[in-house]
């Protein structure tokens, strides 16, 4: 018989759309991260660092990128006879087929998949979070509690802690009430959208609830289990968790990474974070160069500057280029003789010589000034920008663009340059 | 479909490495920061569509099997085929090591048997190469040859005694055959890479053996260059033999060269190699990086030039890392010198250290321990 303790449910259907152009044609969960990663490498290190190996991953939109990178789960040691990773995209069924609604919904559509494993606990992860988390302590703790659901919560500052779903607890760290973005917190305990449930809490509560609209833990199931007087414990973790749900948040967790000893370590023996690596050889860094206070990737050739950037994988930076507080992604190609300030260009884009990025005066974006804020420039998968012409700042440009659409070879600060199907 | 078995011969010691083949067979060797010598053959023949791979080992093989222990990284875990190591084993007709490389292939005689491929085609696994075995096959049929040998013609400059020395007809058939000659007599050298038939190689291999011979160049391309229709195929592109220290370090050094490094790197077929999961290479406050490699996992506060890094490397403050080679996971504390050195794999150099290679490469292993925060 299949049996598996615990069953991971892995959510990573969402557009995550306050990452602009970065999640116009990947989900989040495979938006790069940290020079060679994806925001997906993560959980899923966890899992297996954890000791979970069995993995379904829940996709919808976009899930091209995220496919090809999980494949068999070979860099997770994911690729098992039995359980291992199997990706879930929503599926036609004799009656009422239809997309995942909610995150509840997702995982309702999947009963089947978890009840071949007969499992005793289904533990559900967000697929956008970066951070290293043993679940098998979670699970210890779930155990002891004698808990129907725990959620793994996290302290913030009060002042933070109406942007979160909050856990009210007793001395126990048993749930006593649960608040969705109050104004007035009465705890600063986050909810981390990660649960642990009993088999059994959870297909009943799905179940009885398969008709709500949008099915979602943290607004129906959890208060459903609530209201039934399930045990519901809060698991506090006091590691670095970060969601980088915003452009400003994903800019500043990537720069935290070159930090002499960051607060969230890549270099650790223990608790390795893996990932698919197809760009193996040695990066290159030529001899009139300067590389200081950054990480790179395989196989990056280094002719120019590069300062407190992030570069990734089989990237070409151009003699005499500069590149400073910058997140470069995989196979991106900088010309020669280019200034780059503050960017984040995403993978395979290419960028002529001469050209000068986040140049000039701050200004609000024109059609997305809550997405493309902080002064970043933001460029979309395999654009083209073409040589000489400056850029502003809060600024995005995906697509294959040329001279004309760089007016005195200039994009003001805050306009967007969209050509590619957004 | 490939219609040979490969092998590599991967069994050999080298006392040319000096204190480098302590710790590993030469084709365990870490090349290019990122590689082990073996990579390029299993590559090669991964490229060309070649099934089953037999690798022969035996001298201080461990360094070697581990990096051999999933068979995925070069696509050879496969229900079809796939990549088998073969070290000496005791069996009811035989105790010997193996005594030379013909003789590790006789003892192993059955697997070759037992396959249906008509042809063998055979690698040493200590060469740095890349090479479509298919046109090799092609060719040695085309010209229905029993041997077909790989060979390059070396500059002039080149110190060839250490290498076999062909000499060929203007048909480029193999007239003259001679291992390590005292005066060679032409720049032309045997790569170490042949194709023949299975039954002729399985022939060959059980008459050798009867007369208690042993080694396949000597016993068998020499002996029999004058009865069998031996073969040259001109190898015109980068090709390195990792014999001696000197070979190790220039070979390291050529992939500083843009030319070297993108035929390897950025041509296609890649070379493949055990992954390792390690972190993007680091440079901190004040690291000076000039003309280098730098491999994944390290870490760089001094100033590296002309050098190449391997994985997982921590270079300190204020270092000067000059024309040098440092292996695998290697620690050097602050203020250290290092100039014309090769560093041993997981050494720890201390803070202050100086190390300079004064006539010719110097080879540094400290060996001191490693405190873990």
């Amino acid at each position: 018989m299949i049996k598996k303790e615990m069953v991971a449910m892995l959510l990573a259907g969402g557009q995550g759309s306050r990452l602009g152009v970065l999640t116009s044609k990947v989900a989040k969960p495979a938006v790069a991260f940290g020079g060679k990663y994806r925001i997906i490498d993560f959980p899923l290190s966890n899992c297996i660092n954890s000791g979970v190996d069995t993995v379904g991953v829940l996709t919808q939109y976009q899930p091209l990128r995220l496919n090809t990178h999980i494949g068999i789960g070979i860099p997770w040691d994911l690729d098992r006879n039995i359980g291992g990773v199997t990706v879930l995209p929503p599926y036609e069924k004799s009656i009422n087929s239809e997309w995942y609604t909610g995150t509840a919904n997702a995982i309702y559509q999947n009963i089947d998949y978890m009840e071949t494993f007969n499992p005793d606990y289904i533990l559900i992860l967000a697929g956008d979070h970066i951070y290293k988390m043993d679940y098998e302590v979670m699970l210890e703790f779930h155990k002891e509690k004698e808990a129907d659901v725990t959620i793994a919560v996290m302290p913030v500052p009060m002042v933070e802690a109406k942007r979160f779903g909050i856990m009210i607890t007793d001395d126990e760290k048993r749930v006593v009430d649960f608040e969705e973005k109050p104004d007035k917190p009465r705890s600063n305990l986050a909810s981390m959208g990660i649960y642990i449930f009993n088999w059994h809490v959870l297909r009943e509560a799905l179940v009885k609830n398969a008709d709500q609209p949008n099915l979602d833990f943290g607004k129906h199931v959890i208060p459903y289990c609530h209201k039934k007087e399930a045990p519901l414990f809060a698991y506090e973790f006091n590691g670095y968790w970060k969601d980088v749900g915003t452009l400003e948040s994903y800019w500043r967790a990537n720069m935290e990474l070159i930090d002499i000893v960051p607060e969230f370590n890549l270099y650790e023996e223990y608790w390795k974070i893996y990932t698919k690596s197809e760009i193996l050889p040695p990066q290159y860094i030529a001899g009139d160069t300067f590389v200081e206070r950054s990480i790179i990737g395989e196989g990056t050739q280094v002719y120019g500057k590069v300062y407190n950037s992030v570069i990734g994988c089989g990237v070409t930076i151009g003699t005499d280029t500069i590149v400073r507080d910058s997140i470069i992604m995989n196979r991106t190609k900088i010309g020669d003789g280019c200034e780059v300030y503050k960017a984040i260009i995403a993978e395979n884009v290419t960028v002529g010589n001469g050209v000068k990025l986040g140049v000039g005066e701050e200004a609000e974006n024109e059609t997305d000034p809550h997405i493309y804020d902080s002064g970043i420039v933001t460029i979309g998968e395999k654009s083209i920008i073409p040589s000489h012409v400056a850029v502003g700042k809060n600024t995005v440009i995906f697509g294959v663009t040329d001279e004309e659409d760089y007016p005195d070879q200039y994009l003001a600060s805050g306009k967007s340059l969209l050509k590619a199907g957004v | 479909m490939m219609k040979a078995i490969g092998i590599i011969l991967a069994g050999g010691n080298n006392f040319r490495m000096r204190e480098l083949s302590q710790k590993r067979a030469v084709c365990a060797m870490p090349i290019a920061g990122s590689y082990r010598s073996i990579d390029f053959a299993l590559s090669n023949m991964s490229n060309s569509q070649i099934q089953k791979v037999v690798v022969f080992t035996q001298y201080n093989a461990r360094s070697l099997n581990e990096h051999l222990s999933s068979s995925k990284w070069w696509d050879f875990g496969r229900k079809q085929g796939g990549l088998v190591v073969f070290t000496p084993a005791v069996t009811s007709d035989n105790n010997f090591w193996y005594r030379g490389t013909a003789d590790a292939i006789a003892q192993n005689l059955a697997f070759l048997k037992n396959s249906h491929e008509p042809y063998v085609l055979i690698s040493s696994g200590d060469c740095v190469y890349k090479m479509d075995f298919n046109k090799l096959l092609d060719y040695h049929v085309a010209r229905k040859a029993d041997i077909t040998v790989v060979c390059k013609e070396m500059g002039v400059d080149c110190n060839v005694d250490r290498y076999g020395i062909l000499k060929m007809d203007a048909e480029d058939w193999i007239e003259e055959f001679e291992e390590k000659p005292a005066i060679a007599r032409t720049n032309m050298v045997s790569c170490g890479i042949y194709v023949l038939r299975r039954r002729q190689l399985i022939e060959l291999i059980e008459k050798s053996a009867e007369e208690d011979r042993f080694d396949f160049v000597k016993d068998i391309l020499i002996r029999y260059r004058g009865s069998k229709r031996i073969l040259g195929y001109r190898m015109n592109e980068y090709w390195s033999n990792i014999a001696t220290v000197e070979d190790y370090y220039n070979t390291n050094m050529d992939f500083l060269n843009k030319e070297t490094s993108d035929y390897f790197f950025r041509q296609h077929p890649d070379i493949y190699s055990k992954v390792d999961d390690l972190p993007p290479a680091k440079y901190n406050y004040d690291a000076r990086v000039r003309n280098s490699l730098i491999a994944s996992g390290s870490i760089i506060n001094g100033t590296v030039e002309d050098s190449v890094i391997f994985r997982k490397s921590f270079v300190g403050n204020n270092c000067y890392i000059k024309d040098s080679i440092i292996l695998n996971d290697v620690y050097i504390g602050d203020n250290s010198h290092i100039e014309r050195c090769i560093v041993e794999s997981r050494d720890t150099i201390r803070a202050n250290s100086y190390h300079k290679g004064e006539d010719g490469i110097k080879i540094v292993i400290e060996g001191n321990d490693r405190f873990v925060i």
